[in-house]
Formats: structure tokens, sequence, C-alpha cells
């Protein structure tokens, strides 16, 4: 099939704006008589709160008002949790216990960030000042920040509706897995930790608030991936009427899943410039946002994985501990549930899964979706346990997942875990990614290199992850408090210009280009015609939003539906005018056509004109020509692929450097692979990162120790190779694009393939596991520990045949 | 305190202002000449998104006071493209997809550039050096990569024509 559009790596229509500096993010919005709020923020873990006294703060200079918590707890309700684990959920144990989660703490602070009081000045100086004039007086608590002893009985306690601070129970049961176990030739246990991750979108979050009085309208800006679901929350917690708010999402500066919730700063931003009746702007410094923005991952796992010695693969079997924070953020108990149980089948053919999830609560920031989502923490158990499996039978890597790989299907195939894939061919990746990376040679190589100090491994992890959020009935089932379809309206102009409208809500994934792709090749008119609008309640109706690789597989499909209507329409004009039934015309570069006579057209504009003018309308239709669509998918979308990382460790100094990455990865059918291209290089940034370097660390007393970009250790240009990347193409069958999603594919596949190539350096000197992130210390460390264990071992062989020798004589 | 006369050249027009002693370099270009285009992701030099070039070399303008900006040339990322005319750097970070949510972009434009002036022809390496003080959490590197490799092919043709 030709297109015009579909396929192409066009230039994004976003980068001129971006690439001289006109784009307008929430910092650069700047209202008159704006005024400025900072936070009071907990510098403890865990306290109560004895008293707040502001008067210092309030004779500060340029202070205009300040609330605490308590000022505030009339006009505020609780922030809102949208995913709920329910008993009646056969995954769920009991219902999850949500307790409040205050906007503004008033009775205890639960972690350090917990923010106790607004502080609203002229500038944000002398607000940041004031705000360290305002005297709290704290009765210290004890502090927990493991997520697994925290439910220890001894633990401190952090809710009194949360005992042993577990908020939720949840398991996967499919197939047999002890009767597996007990069956199999082989069980490798690991326990695995996945460390926390601090998200470090470039942009911090930022809010800004208008209220008019006259109208009652609040109008927001926040850096967010969900202005809908703000506003609808917003109006929720503080009982203004949904109506009369307005959420608008400018340009957003990258979230990865950290501005996918209701924040307390916008409630709090939100109501004070209705109290003041003045615009108020917060930002968020960059230490507040690790402070203040939801962090990711932070599991604490105890895997095992059995099988048989021919390398068939027969079970899997998971108990982690899910450290969700303080405080239950929006969408939390979602994540290490739903998106990390439900995966662990993985490309896999084994019948039997066990998963266990205990969701807790700890003296630390919020947890919640980071790119993956509960998706990197699965596929890393599966990939390495699998590799684990294979060097304990001595068997190739790559051999054992080719031979426990599902077949290929094309329409729908349900695994152990109980969902259905949609489509998938795992070994077409496998097969690529062979053809561009030279297997055999490599092993020649990493055996010859081994003497010169340099230890080179490879790591392969063919992972699957679940995209397309979501058939709504299937998530509403499994826990979410919201309808995840999606919306877009297309309204063609009587000048046959177009505006799409999405209820998508782009944060640096070039929708306005992909989308003006899709609706370019279907108008058949150029992509300069069309203009895409997102991220403002008042233009669409309403959005999910963008996030879980959604944003082209449902609203991308939302807006097929509309232009479908929009042609249906003109065609029926088309027909009318030229005498034939709408049957008999077709639309063909932009024209619509009597089939068989080619001679009688019209073109795309003179139609247009003629539904805005009416004069000549078939009978009973209306003037104009907009359409509006909702699609809610039957299916969610699974797209696959296989990454290889290689790594050198400097057998010295236990330095390791990724020196290759190939990755192929089958995201079904591809709008604009430069865009693509571009999210799996971001994704395996964050993956490789999380490998190698990142890594939030929180001391005993619940202070974050790396607070800062350069201590949590952010990737830089060089810290990361080239990327050679391919795809293999098995479209989706449940969305007319036949596309998957490849916003999270990189960040899912790496990790497990840079650490599996870790081991795969390390397995000759004895050493199995490894946790990440693999810091030169660890690397070095278990590296001599290694060393010396072999050296104990020889020399004690050595002793006893010293002594059996004696013996004999 | 008082306020400190400046004079300065900013993107290649003179300005005369008073300002606090306290205002970095960044919050006088982005809330005084509401040159917003330069960002501020981390106020303390981690992140580079304020990157700027005084007198031709690169700073984070977060770091800078605007009293020290007296009497030097300031070019921003506003400063960058000539009546429209996008530059080689520019027009390649379009034409690569060098950037993705256009948070970090100005910053690296800016470190960029000052590297191609330095060093018209920079080796991937060179390169890699020369961005590492910039973050970004989008592209992987990969594609900042190649559109100044790309841009300093361009440059290169140029210049030898």
């Amino acid at each position: 099939m030709t297109t015009a559009f579909i396929g192409k790596s066009v230039r994004r229509t976003e980068d001129p704006r971006l690439i001289t500096g006109k784009g307008t993010y929430v910092d650069d919005v700047k209202l008159l008589g704006m005024l400025h709020m900072a936070l009071v923020r907990s510098p403890h873990a865990h306290a109560r709160i004895k008293k707040i006294n502001v008067s210092r703060a309030s004779k500060a200079p340029g202070v205009v008002a300040i609330f605490t918590g308590a000022d505030l707890q009339g006009q505020l309700g609780s922030l809102p949790v949208g995913w709920v684990l329910k008993q009646a959920d056969t995954h769920t144990k009991y219902d999850m216990k949500a307790p409040p989660h205050p906007p503004l703490a008033f009775e205890k602070v639960r972690y350090v960030g917990d923010a106790v009081a607004a502080v609203v000045a002229n500038d944000p100086y002398l607000a940041a000042d004031a705000a360290a004039l305002v005297d709290v007086d704290y009765e210290l608590l004890g502090v927990v920040t493991d997520g697994e002893k925290a439910t220890k009985r001894d633990a401190p306690q952090l809710h009194t509706e949360a005992p042993d601070n577990t908020c939720f129970e949840w398991d996967v049961h499919g197939g047999d897995y002890e009767g597996a176990a007990k069956k199999a030739q082989v069980v490798v246990k690991q326990k695995f930790i996945n460390q926390r991750l601090i998200p470090n979108a470039m942009e911090t979050r930022g809010v800004v608030a208008d209220y008019n009085t006259g109208t009652n309208q609040i109008t927001i800006w926040t850096s967010t991936q969900i202005p809908h679901l703000v506003r609808l929350l917003f109006a929720a917690v503080t009982g203004h009427p949904e109506q009369s708010v307005r959420v608008i999402a400018p340009e957003v500066g990258g979230a990865f899943g950290s501005k996918l919730y209701l924040y307390a700063e916008e409630i709090i931003t939100g109501m004070i410039a209705k109290n003041l009746a003045r615009p108020v702007k917060w930002v968020e410094g960059r230490q507040e946002n690790y402070l203040a923005t939801t962090h990711g991952r932070d599991h604490i796992t105890y895997g095992e994985i059995c099988g048989d010695k021919d390398g068939t693969i027969t079970g899997l079997k998971v108990t982690t501990y899910a450290n969700l924070g303080a405080y239950l953020s929006t969408f939390a108990p979602g994540i290490p549930t739903v998106l990390f149980g439900l995966m662990l089948s993985g490309v896999y053919k084994y019948p039997n899964v066990s998963c266990k999830v205990y969701g807790t609560f700890t003296n630390t920031t919020p947890v919640d979706a980071y790119r993956g989502a509960g998706r990197p923490e699965a596929t890393y158990l599966v990939e390495r346990m699998v590799d684990a499996f294979a060097r304990e039978l001595a068997r190739d890597p790559v051999a054992v997942r080719r031979k426990n790989f599902l077949p290929p299907f094309k329409n729908g195939r349900a695994v152990a875990t109980g969902v259905l894939y949609d489509s998938g061919n795992y070994r077409a990746p496998v097969d690529k990614a062979l053809e561009m990376f030279d297997y055999k040679a490599f092993r020649k190589e990493q055996r010859e290199a081994r003497g010169s100090g340099k230890l080179l491994g490879v790591g392969f992890s063919t992972y699957i992850e679940i995209c397309g959020m979501a058939p709504s009935a299937v998530a509403a089932s499994l826990g979410a408090g919201a309808g995840l379809w999606e919306s877009s309206t297309v309204r063609v102009h009587p000048t046959g210009k177009v505006t799409v409208f999405t209820g998508t809500s782009p944060h640096g994934q070039g929708h306005e280009t992909t989308l003006a792709q899709v609706a370019g090749e279907h108008l058949g008119i150029p992509m300069e015609s069309i203009e895409v609008m997102h991220g403002d309640t008042d233009r669409q109706q309403f959005g999910t939003g963008t996030f879980g690789s959604r944003s082209i597989t449902v609203g991308g499909t939302a807006l097929v539906m509309s232009l479908k209507k929009v042609k249906d329409k003109m065609r029926k004009i088309a027909a009318h005018q030229m005498g034939v039934p709408a049957k008999n015309v077709i639309f063909e570069d932009g024209k619509f056509y009597v089939e068989d006579i080619r001679e009688k057209s019209m073109d795309f504009g003179t139609v247009v004109g003629e539904a805005y003018n009416a004069k000549n309308l078939p009978p009973g239709m209306e003037p104009g020509l907009e359409a509006t669509s909702f699609f809610d998918p039957k299916n969610f979308t699974w797209p696959f692929g296989c990454h290889i990382a290689i790594v050198e460790i400097d057998e010295d100094t236990g330095q390791t450097r990724l020196k290759r990455y190939v990755a192929v990865d089958d995201i079904g059918n591809v709008i604009n692979p430069m865009i693509v291209d571009g999210m799996v290089h971001g994704g395996i940034a964050q993956g490789v990162g999380q490998a190698l370097q990142e890594g939030a660390v929180y001391g005993e007393n619940g202070q974050l120790v790396t607070g800062s970009m350069l201590d949590y250790a952010v990737p830089t240009a060089e810290d990361v190779p080239s990327y050679e990347t391919a795809r293999t193409v098995t479209p989706s069958p449940v969305n007319p694009l036949g596309v998957k999603g490849a916003g999270e594919a990189g960040t899912i596949a790496a990790s497990p393939a840079v650490m599996n190539a870790a081991i795969d350096a390390l397995a000759h000197l004895g050493i199995r596991h490894l946790d990440m992130p693999l810091r030169s210390e660890t690397v070095w460390r278990a590296i001599n520990g290694a060393k010396a264990a072999k050296k104990a071992a020889r020399s004690a062989t050595a002793t006893a045949a010293r002594s059996g020798r004696k013996a004999r004589r | 305190m008082a306020k400190i006369p400046i004079s300065f050249k900013v993107n290649g027009e003179q300005q005369e202002m008073l300002v606090e002693p306290d205002w970095t370099l960044l919050e006088t270009l982005r809330d005084r000449m509401r040159l917003t285009g330069t960002k501020e992701g981390c106020s303390n030099g981690n992140c580079g998104a304020c990157t700027v070039m005084i007198d031709g070399r690169t700073a984070c303008s977060c770091l800078v006071l605007a009293g020290e900006a007296d009497g030097r040339e300031v070019i921003t990322v506003e400063g960058l493209a000539d009546h429209g005319h996008l530059t080689a750097l520019q027009d390649a970070f379009i034409k690569e997809g060098g950037l993705q949510c256009g948070f970090c972009t100005p910053g690296f434009l800016i470190s960029a550039t000052a590297l191609l002036k330095r060093n018209p022809d920079p080796s991937e390496q060179e390169i890699r050096l020369n961005v590492a003080g910039n973050l970004c959490r989008c592209t992987g590197y990969d594609k900042i990569v190649r559109s100044i490799q790309d841009a300093a092919q361009k440059m290169g043709t140029r210049a030898a024509n």
C-alpha cells in the first residue's frame, strides 16, 4: 500500500516552536498580579505535628497569606485514589486499605517532603524565605523505609487504617506452581531488588491558577499528562463545579508517568487562587521534585523458576513486597498488581505461575507509575530468571528462550496469568537481532578477552508489555476507577482546513505530528492544513490522557473513527450533488469520484464548502462538518521484542560500561519511524540508567540521600552508547491502525538485558547474581569476593588433598 | 539592597537595566526580559537546561548573577536563528529528531553551537563529552549526537564551497 504520510519519518510540527525557544511551559505563564507560592515541607520522615506557628512568617516582607492544613481542612477532601483493589475481584484478598491523604498534612507527616503549609508572597524568593520562618513543632516518630521490613510486627505504623503497614495482598495463580515445582528436575531461587527510581522529567511540576470572581471560573495551567482527569478529580476534592474548572496542560517537559496524577499542589494552588481571588503560581524546585513528585519501582522480590533438564520451563513463582511510599498516589495500587503480576507469563509457554504481592506503606515519597510501570519490574524478573535457569543447566540463554516461546499467533492467545495477548511472533525479533549481532563471533571474542582484564558479557531480553490502556470494563474489573477510552473530534473548517482535537495529552511524544499524519492520510490533504489540539479541557469534551503507550492505539483509533464519519458525510454530499448513490462514490487523492466514471468528481474543498453553505444537501442532512468519536478498545495491545546488551567490565576496578546495544521491537504498524526510534532510544537510556547507575537511596532516618540529579546519577551523553534499532511488524488485531504502542518498550527491555550481560561477563568467576545498579564498587566487591572464595576453595581442596595423602601414608 | 546598573548585549541588542544584586542571569532573562526560551531545570548547575553563551563560552545562567553579565555579550536560544532562518544546527535537530519534549533543547543548542564554533569537526566522543553537562531524559542522546554531527557536516560542506 502506498501512503502519503503513514510510515514516513516526517518532520515534527512541534519542533519549529520548540527549537527557537517559543514553547510555553507552565513556568513561562505569567499573569498580571500573579502571586507566588512556596510550600513548607516536613524535614522529618515521620512525626506528629504538635503546633504550627506562622507569626514570624506572616510578618516577613512580601507575604500575602499563609495557609496550613487546618485552615483548608474544611475546603478540601482527601486526595483520591483512582485504582481500588476490592475483595470482589478474584486477585485481591481483602478490600485494600486507603488511608486519608490530606493535600496539606495536619495531624502527622509521613515522609520528608510532606507539605504542611503554603506561603503566598509577591515574589518566589520572598515566599521561600517566609516559608523557612514557619515554625512547626514536631514530635518525632519511628521511621521505616524498607517495603518488606514495614510489614514486620515491630515496625513503626504509618496509618491506623492499615495494620502492619499493609495496603493490600494481591495474587495470581495460573496452573499449579507447587505441583510443577515438585515434579521439576531443576528449581532455581533468587532474591531480587528492583531499586527505587526517580523519574526526572527535565521540567519539574508547576501550577498556575487563576480565579475569575465574575464567572466563578478557576483556570489551572499544570504540567500534567491528564488534564481532564485533573479537572474531574479537582472538582471531586474541592466541590468546585466541574464545568467551572478549566485545566490546561501547556507544553509539558517530559513526565514518564510522574505527571499522571492529581497532586496536592494542583488543589492547593487552585483553592488559594480562589480564596485570594488572585492568580497564584507554584513551580517545583528540583530538590523539591525529588521529594514531592512520585517515584517508581522499589520492589523486593523472592523469585523461583522450575523446569526440566532439557530446558523446558514449567513454572514461575514470585513473592513481592511493593513499596507504595507514605500515601497512595492516584494509580499506585494498579502498578505492582495488574501491570506487574499479570505480566509474569512473559513470552513463554510455562503453564504455572504463582504471584503474591504485598503493597506496603513506608516513610518515603509515594511510588506510582514510572515509564513502563509494573512491566519493567515483571520483565526484569522473568528475563533474569530465565537466564538463571539456563545458566543452572549450562544451556545457551537464547536456545532456552526459543524452546519456551509461545508459537506465533495472529488473533488472541491466553497465557497462564489469565490475560489474552493480541498477536505475537516472538522468534522473529530474535532472528533479526541475531542478524545484527554476531553471537558466535562474540563468544570467541569473550573467551579471548578474559586474560586481558576486560570481561565481556552479552545479555538478552525477550520482553513483552501491555499497552493501549485500556478496555474500560476489563480495567474496571481489575480496580480502575475511571473509564480508559479515548475521544477525538475532527472539525473541518469552511476553508477546508482541519482541526483535530484529541483527549490524549502529549509531553514529548509528538502527537501533533503523528495524529496529523493519520488525519492527512485519511483526508488526502497536506499536513500543513491540519492542526492538532490537545491538553485543554475547554477544547476537547473529555479525554483520558497520555500514559501506558495508549495515545496512538486508543486515541489514534478514536481519530480514525471521526475521520471516517467526516468522510462518510462528505461522500453523501458529493453523491447527492453528482446524482449517484453514495455507495458509488469513492474518495481518492483528495477527490470524491464516481466509481468507474473517473471524470466526474468533486474535490475535498468543494464538498466542504457545500457542507457549510448548505444550499444543496441531501434531504434531512444537518449542515456543517464535524465529528466526535469515543473509542473503547476490546483488548490491550502487547508489543514485544528482543534486546541485546553487550557490556565490558574492568576486572580490576569493577567499572561496567555498555559497549553496544541492539534493539529489535515489534510494536505493530508504525506511523512515524523517526519518532518511534526516538522513544525507543530514550526508553533504553532509562533502563540502562537503572541497571548501571540510577537509584534513590534513603537513610535509616528517612532522609533522601540521593537528593540531587548529580547524586542520583541521571545518565549523561557520556554514559550511554549509540543504539542499533530495527523492527519486526506483527500488526495488532484490536485496532484499525494495527498499532501496539511504543513509549515504554526500551525501558522495559533494557534493565534485564544489561544485567544479564553483566552476569554473563562474571559467571566464570562463580558470580550468579547482582542487584542493580551496577556501580563500580558493587561489581568490584563481587569480583573480589568471588576470587577470594575460589582461592579459599582451592586451598581447602589442597589441604584436604594433603591430609588425604597423609592419611593414606 | 541597592539595585545595580548593568549594561550588556543580549542576542545582539544592547541592554541597560537596574538589577537586584541577588538576581541570577537566568531570572533576569526569563522574568525581566521575557526571554523564556532558556529553561530552569534544577537551579544548581546539574542539568544544563539554562545554558547560555557569555562572550562565546557556555555557562549555566542559574549560577551566574545578573551583575556578572555587565559589559558582556549573552546569547540565548532566541538569538540563534537569524530573522526566522534556523541555523544548520537547529535544522539538524528537527531533521534528525534531536528533541522530544523540548525542555532541555535550548541548553543543548547553546552547548553544541559553542562546540561547533570551537571545533567544527568534532568526533562522536568529543560531542558526547561537550554535551555531558546537559541532561536529557527523552532522547537517550543518540539523536542529539547525530543532529550535531549532521550540522557539523553541513557547516563543513558550506565552508568548503
